[in-house]
């Protein structure tokens, strides 16, 4: 009854062991690690804020804009405040921007997405009111809100999360298309699964990894934005310290005190340019339309 | 008649993440003029690959021939330079390939791609390569060929692109037309119009063919000789009829046996015979294979096989075979 | 009879509708299949051959009712399936399943091989846990793959093995029918022995049915009982195997077997009949007889007249004005078989 059962599976190849998998995944994939320890340094600064870095509330006006030093390592702004306490601070309130963001607009795209991709009837619909909604700057919608109501960090993050759905949806959308049009999709409806296991199943799973793609970009475009309203003081309010609040208030006495424009604006570059590396370095290796055969 | 291509013991390695890929690992065959030679063998075998080397096709970052030579119209092509080459291509040996659904640019018309190529290689003016363009079309038996001069890839069916593949690659009347697999694509009638046609230009141009396929039952149909790859290698090369009848290597005789025949049909009760299969899959190529590549599916392997490569040796007239237990397959056969 | 037929499919077509413009107007009809009828009894092969747009994968969809049919019946063990809606479809995909062309995309690349293999049991609840595990374990082993790589991912299989997933697959839910739609087309010459072996047992054990689609005439000759060709989303020929190739009587077979290469240098035909010209358009199929334009045979008659599907010999079906009911005398080509005349 058995067929020549050995004849056929002798072949598979053999697993390796972990050590070995994982000094192939460090060879194969040096974006993703040092976009990975950047950002992973970023967050053990941050959480190492209250021992690390002094208070940054704290106004010496005597000290006021000293450069970087032995005492302050980033030097003093216009306050006397220090730079470099202030800069720890502010990596907390971008970081939580930015992963608020992304994580929000990811659930919020992911449930439409899958829906529009899915279900023919509500797709055209939807993309529109999608289409409508991209066309807001987040900008200005922040502006607005924060006249509706009172500025803060809740605010923020609703008013970058609006525009940013869309672009996730999209992305998730034509994933779920072109899945939808998979033999294997097929082959679990013939098989009897039906329409939720089918989307939980075979269809979701498959989307996560350009979805994990988008959602780093979003982080740092979120970053981005949230420094932009801050430094035009449409965004966390100014007690709090933030990058961008911290370069506009070190607008004025760029001159004669750059550290406190520059520094803060090397880490937020620093951090973006980690986030999206670890999106393109995540990127080259999940591409579903490289259709790896192994 | 001296051969107008000969290759010898040529080797084209691809450089990849998980190792050197030998894709052609020591290749030699000749083609004479106006001949047609098939070169037969499964997915990975590395006849494309020998086909795009011999045009210096295959793509530098990824691979490129390590040794061997290839001598045509008596000159060296692995030392060739760029210019030289591309002056080659086209010109005086031709490609056509499996898919002409993207082997033709979308946005330019019929007649401009098959006119750029009169131009480049025979230094026509514009006017007189058009004129050829629409020669060539007729050649290739296409109706109303001023019309479909005009027309874009997108508007013609793919027996015709084909068509129009043939018409480019012959129009500068080459010597040696490279076939890679070029029915596979196409229903079995468009499949026999195709070959048919292309038999016929041969015979009228006296190119000399070589066709790349996987399909045992057209190289028995169009080609006079054939030689088998295996896992990068060649491991027979005989006239076709010679093949057939009496195939002297294991793998060639196991294809041949896999292949469903006419005998199911003559049997009275409809009985369905079991094809014999080969056991197995083919060996991954990053793996140096000291000894014969057929062995793990080899039912005639003895120890020797596994430890030294065998040669290729000539066990009648013009049938080469590279096999140590090459007479008992013989037997077998027999 | 007393055991139904496995499927009888009657009349079914299927009118692919084709928009455009800014409203999305229905602008005409594509009519991938236009009147199909024929049937499969247990235990049988009925292989089913034709060219691109004959409408045979649209078919072998519709069996399965992946695809809704225009109109025509279809009925499973005996059951009337057509007017179901796809809830109520769902109990009876068990009798039906598929294995695809492709082994690459039909096998979900996220999930092991043994979850892939095993979902038709829990869709159907027919077993659970430890219990489904030992039916996957024993369908690993009656496709001839070994249990012990049920933890594997579909991409660390070759492709005629992952073909044998495809199988378990299907058999994980004990269906009376299989369609095999080109299952061994995508897979090198010395695997699709294999795996054609594998699915010929199969039936002889199991007396499963099998809709053999597929283009190579070699390839279904072997597998099938009896052969239907389709062209244009007809069926011209339906036949036992061996009446089939020793007696093609359509002119349309008559050119699908003399195009077919052949091993064997020794048989080069002298004389082929090579069709002239493309399919036509299915959005716009000629009229009368639909291969009239391509057939060497043509009448003026055959212009008019679209020819039924009729019985010319004892099962052996035809439909051509040139074949009347009861058979007739062949007749003789016009040209000298048609030579690839210019399109």
């Amino acid at each position: 009854m058995a067929l020549t059962a050995s004849t056929a599976d002798d072949t598979l190849p053999p697993v390796g062991s972990l050590v070995a998998r994982i000094a192939t995944f460090v060879r194969r994939n040096p974006t993703i690690l040092i976009g990975a320890a950047l950002l992973v340094a970023l967050i053990a600064m941050t959480l190492a804020a209250p021992w690390l870095a002094g208070d940054p509330f704290r106004q010496a006006p005597i000290n006021r804009l000293r450069p970087p030093s032995e005492r302050f390592w980033f030097g003093t702004d216009q306050f006397g405040r220090d730079v470099f306490s202030r800069t720890v601070y502010g990596a907390r309130v971008s970081l939580i921007v930015g992963l608020a963001v992304s994580g929000l607009a990811s659930l919020i795209g992911l449930a439409i997405g899958l829906s529009c991709g899915y279900f023919k009837r509500i797709d055209g619909v939807i993309m529109r009111v999608m289409d409508g909604i991209m066309a807001i700057p987040s900008i200005l919608l922040a502006i607005a809100l924060i006249t509706l109501t009172r500025p803060g960090l809740g605010i923020v993050v609703a008013a970058i999360v609006i525009p940013e759905v869309p672009r996730i949806v999209r992305v998730v959308r034509s994933v779920v298309l072109s899945i939808r049009a998979q033999p294997y999709v097929e082959s679990a409806i013939a098989g009897g699964t039906r329409t939720g296991k089918l989307l939980a199943r075979h269809i979701l799973p498959n989307t996560l990894a350009p979805l994990i793609v988008q959602a780093t970009y979003v982080c740092a475009s979120a970053m981005l934005i949230e420094a932009g309203l801050s430094f035009l003081g449409a965004g966390v309010p100014p007690e709090i310290p933030s990058w961008g609040n911290i370069i506009a208030q070190g607008r004025t006495f760029f001159q004669i005190a750059p550290w406190t424009i520059f520094i803060p604006g090397a880490f937020l570059a620093v951090t973006v340019l980690a986030v999206n590396m670890v999106g393109d370095g995540l990127r080259d290796r999940l591409d579903p339309r490289l259709a790896r055969r192994m | 008649m001296s051969p107008l291509l000969e290759v010898r013991d040529l080797q084209t390695h691809f450089f990849t993440r998980d190792g050197v890929v030998r894709a052609v690992d020591g290749v030699s065959f000749h083609l004479s003029p106006g001949e047609t030679l098939g070169i037969v063998g499964e997915s990975g075998c590395g006849k494309s690959v020998t086909a795009l080397s011999i045009l210096r096709l295959i793509a530098p970052e990824t691979g490129r021939i390590v040794g061997g030579s290839i001598r045509f119209g008596g000159r060296e092509l692995t030392t060739l330079s760029n210019e030289e080459m591309r002056e080659l291509r086209g010109h005086k040996i031709a490609m056509i390939f499996q898919e002409p659904m993207t082997s033709l640019n979308p946005v330019l018309n019929i007649g401009t791609q098959i006119a750029e190529s009169v131009v480049r290689h025979l230094r026509l003016p514009w006017r007189a390569a058009r004129d050829r363009a629409r020669e060539m079309l007729e050649l290739v038996r296409i109706a109303d060929p001023k019309q479909r001069l005009a027309e874009y890839p997108h508007q013609l069916s793919g027996g015709m692109r084909q068509r129009v593949m043939i018409a480019i690659a012959l129009c500068c009347n080459p010597q040696v037309l490279i076939a890679d697999e070029p029915t596979t694509a196409l229903d079995v009638t468009i499949q026999a119009q195709i070959l048919d046609l292309m038999l016929d230009l041969k015979e009228k141009l006296g190119t000399a063919i070589i066709l790349i396929t996987h399909d045992l039952g057209i190289v028995a149909e169009t080609c006079e000789r054939v030689f088998v790859m295996y896992a990068g290698r060649m491991v027979e090369e005989a006239p076709a009829a010679s093949l057939f009848a009496q195939p002297r290597h294991p793998y060639t005789r196991g294809l041949l046996r896999a292949l469903p025949r006419d005998e199911a049909g003559s049997d009275p009760t409809g009985a369905r015979p079991r094809l014999t299969e080969i056991p197995g899959i083919v060996p991954a190529l990053t793996q140096p294979i000291p000894g014969c590549a057929f062995v793990p599916r080899c039912a005639f392997a003895v120890e020797r096989c596994r430890a030294s490569p065998p040669v290729l040796t000539e066990t009648a007239p013009a049938h080469l075979v590279s096999c140590w237990e090459t007479a008992r397959v013989a037997e077998a056969v027999a | 009879m007393s055991v139904p037929l496995s499927l009888e499919v009657e009349d079914l077509v299927k009118h692919f509708p084709v928009r455009g413009g800014l409203l999305q107007r229905r602008r005409g009809v594509v009519r991938a299949v236009d009147g199909v009828s024929f049937s499969i009894a247990r235990g049988e092969t009925l292989g089913l051959v034709g060219e691109s747009g004959c409408g045979k994968t649209t078919l072998s969809r519709m069996v399965l009712k992946l695809i809704e049919p225009t109109s025509g019946r279809i009925r499973l063990g005996g059951i009337d399936v057509t007017g179901l809606s796809p809830r109520a479809m769902w109990e009876h995909r068990r009798r039906v399943q598929i294995v695809f062309q492709d082994p690459y995309s039909s096998l979900n690349p996220r999930l092991s091989a043994g979850t892939i293999v095993g979902e038709p049991l829990e869709n159907f609840r027919l077993a659970t846990g430890r219990e489904k595990d030992r039916r996957v374990a024993d369908l690993f082993i009656r496709v001839g793959l070994r249990p012990e790589s049920m933890q594997r991912y579909a991409h660390e299989f070759s492709g005629g093995q992952r073909q044998r997933l495809g199988i378990a697959k299907a058999l994980s839910v004990n269906p009376d029918l299989i369609v095999a739609d080109e299952p061994v087309s995508a897979l090198d010459v010395s695997v699709r022995a294999q795996v054609l072996n594998l699915m010929i047992t199969l039936q002889e054990e199991l007396k499963l049915a099998y809709l053999f689609v597929s283009h190579d005439l070699a390839i279904v000759r072997h597998v099938s009982h009896r052969i239907a060709v389709m062209y244009l989303g007809r069926i011209v020929e339906l036949a036992d195997k061996r009446a089939l190739f020793a007696n093609p009587l359509h002119p349309y077979t008559e050119a699908l077997l003399a195009a077919a290469p052949v091993p064997d240098p020794a048989r080069r035909r002298a004389k082929r009949i090579i069709l002239a010209g493309d399919v036509p358009s299915p959005m716009r199929p000629p009229s009368g007889c639909r291969f009239h334009t391509r057939c060497p045979y043509a009448e003026p008659a055959c212009r008019v007249t679209d020819p039924p599907l009729l019985d010319v010999a004892p099962g052996h079906q035809v439909a051509c004005l040139m074949r009347p009911a009861g058979g007739g005398v062949r007749p003789v080509a016009r040209s000298n078989g048609s030579r690839d005349r210019f399109l």
